[in-house]
């Protein structure tokens, strides 16, 4: 069986690479080789990423047992655990201390309040008239603003942690050493956070965290800083990210946006599609490792050998999404894994959903013209793709 | 008071626990998967948060009249 490097190489204008779709029709469970080293498999068909993800024989935490021999997609793995990379009860114990925060009825809560920012954030653009960053006026201060506020982190501290996590979530954009101390930086700081909770209670999600460790000793001090800087991290760059590249991709699909201006009541079903289609993933990510014999597609894993999916590529399964590389959003049926499946499955994603509504839905509404001013470089050799800049005029 | 149901579909649990954590006197795991102590149940909101928590979204509560109350779509 061939060896093939992974990941592929990561083109231009999130352009998916067709190498993918060729290795999900004919070789769904392929061998695949890290750039640091280790062979794995890769799953890039829907129902097999969807077994991986969530059957429980297949151990996140075992990729942080001491000797393991995990593929590598840094040069060094991360030392630290967090909630991806643990199993139930563990998991659990972690993640229902926040899941009431982020369910989807105290999410619509927050409803109006994103409405608000989004509001101020083109008022603001507006007034200083075209053309404007979308990335700095909309697409950042958004997601960062509202994760803010539920973790009870300083807005004013914003340019701060900004620069650790665009390291901390870098691949090759960044030295191995810069993102090692990025990394660092962000723990320091949620350390120090967490003793002003500690001294000055508040309603947030820190505070929350901070009692459980202290009154019923629910979690450890790592766990307590590893967590609060998981969910300040991952609370703003996907989405940030996300509201840049959904208006990059409308403005490309001039017939869509058409479709969509037209219709605002589409914008939900937009924001699906978009999450189904546009390939956010710049890494392999983490892998699963099997604890007992499993089959997928016809391929025997055996105990103790690790494996990535692509969610990105199992969104294009064309045995579940008809023309799966079209946008459409007239899709009856729209089960995409953008935010995973399973255990893990995104506990923001219904905050994800509804920042990704309220911006899109408010910037077509209020800028019927809204166009590209030049062309729009990506980021590279990150966890996550997005644009640099998005230079806009209406 | 009024009473909600509760149903879970077993095919979708995947056993991650974080309803029985999270309503411990409402649902035990049971040969991996989860299953509701009683089918029927006063009004609770622990119930509710479970049901939104679930990852799966296996789990169904209903009101008397059959509305859904969780998890919201
Ligand atoms: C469009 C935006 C987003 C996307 C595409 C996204 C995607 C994902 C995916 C795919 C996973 C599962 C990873 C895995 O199985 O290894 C995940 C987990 C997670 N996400 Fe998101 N996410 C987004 C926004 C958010 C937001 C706004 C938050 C808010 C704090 C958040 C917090 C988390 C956390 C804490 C986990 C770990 C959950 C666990 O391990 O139980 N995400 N996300
Ligand atoms: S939360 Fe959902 S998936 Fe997890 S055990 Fe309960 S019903 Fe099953």
């Amino acid at each position: 069986m061939e060896i093939r490097p992974y990941p592929f190489t990561e083109l231009d204008n999130l352009e998916l690479h067709p190498g993918y779709l060729e290795l999900q029709r004919d070789e769904p469970v392929a061998r695949v080789r890290l750039p640091y080293g280790g062979d794995a498999w890769l799953a890039t068909r829907y129902e097999d990423v969807k077994t991986v993800l969530a059957d429980p024989r297949f151990s996140r935490a075992a990729v942080m047992e001491p000797g393991a021999d995990v593929p590598r997609t840094l040069p060094t793995m991360p030392t630290e655990t967090n909630i991806l990379s643990m199993d139930p009860p563990d998991h659990t114990r972690l993640r229902r201390l926040v899941a009431k925060a982020f369910t989807a009825r105290r999410t619509e809560q927050l409803r109006e309040r994103a409405q608000e920012i989004v509001d101020g954030l083109l008022d603001e653009m507006e007034r200083q008239g075209a053309p404007a960053d979308l990335v700095e006026a909309l697409a950042m201060p958004l997601p960062i603003t509202i994760i803010c506020e539920m973790l009870g982190v300083p807005f004013e501290d914003r340019d701060k942690f900004r620069s650790w996590s665009e390291a901390a979530v870098a691949i090759t954009a960044f030295t191995h050493e810069e993102i090692i101390a990025a990394n660092q930086s962000l723990r320091v700081y949620i350390a120090e956070l967490t003793e002003r909770k500690r001294a000055e209670p508040a309603d947030d999600m820190l505070s929350v965290l901070v009692a459980a460790h202290d009154n019923e000793d629910r979690l450890s001090t790592e766990e307590l800083v590893s967590f609060g800087v998981a969910l300040l991290v991952a609370g703003h760059e996907t989405t940030a990210n996300q509201i840049g590249n959904f208006v990059y991709q409308l403005l490309r699909h001039p017939d869509r946006l058409g479709e969509l201006r037209a219709d605002l009541s589409l914008v939900p079903a937009a924001i699906e599609e978009l999450l189904r289609i546009t390939p956010l993933g710049g890494s392999a990510g983490f892998p699963r490792i099997a604890t007992a014999e499993v089959e997928l597609s016809g391929v025997t894993i055996k105990p103790g050998e690790a494996v990535f999916v692509n969610n990105v590529v199992a969104n294009r399964d064309p045995s579940v999404f008809d023309n799966p590389n079209e946008l459409d959003f007239h899709r009856e049926h729209n089960p995409h894994i953008m935010f995973g499946h399973g255990a893990h499955h995104c506990i923001g994603a219904p905050l994800a959903r509804m920042e990704l509504q309220v911006a899109i839905g408010t910037l077509l509404k209020r800028f019927p013209l809204l166009r590209l001013d030049g062309d729009v470089a990506f980021k590279k050799g990150r966890l996550i793709r997005g644009p640099q800049a998005l230079s806009v005029r209406w | 008071m009024s009473k909600w149901t509760i149903e879970l579909d077993r095919g979708a649990c995947i056993g991650s626990g974080m309803c029985t954590s999270m309503a411990p006197d409402h649902f035990r795991l049971d040969g991996g998967t989860s299953t509701p102590i009683n089918e029927t149940v006063e009004e609770d909101e622990a119930v509710i948060d479970a049901a939104e928590s679930c990852p799966m979204e296996a789990i169904l509560v209903r009101s008397t009249d059959g509305t859904v109350l969780a998890p919201q779509p």
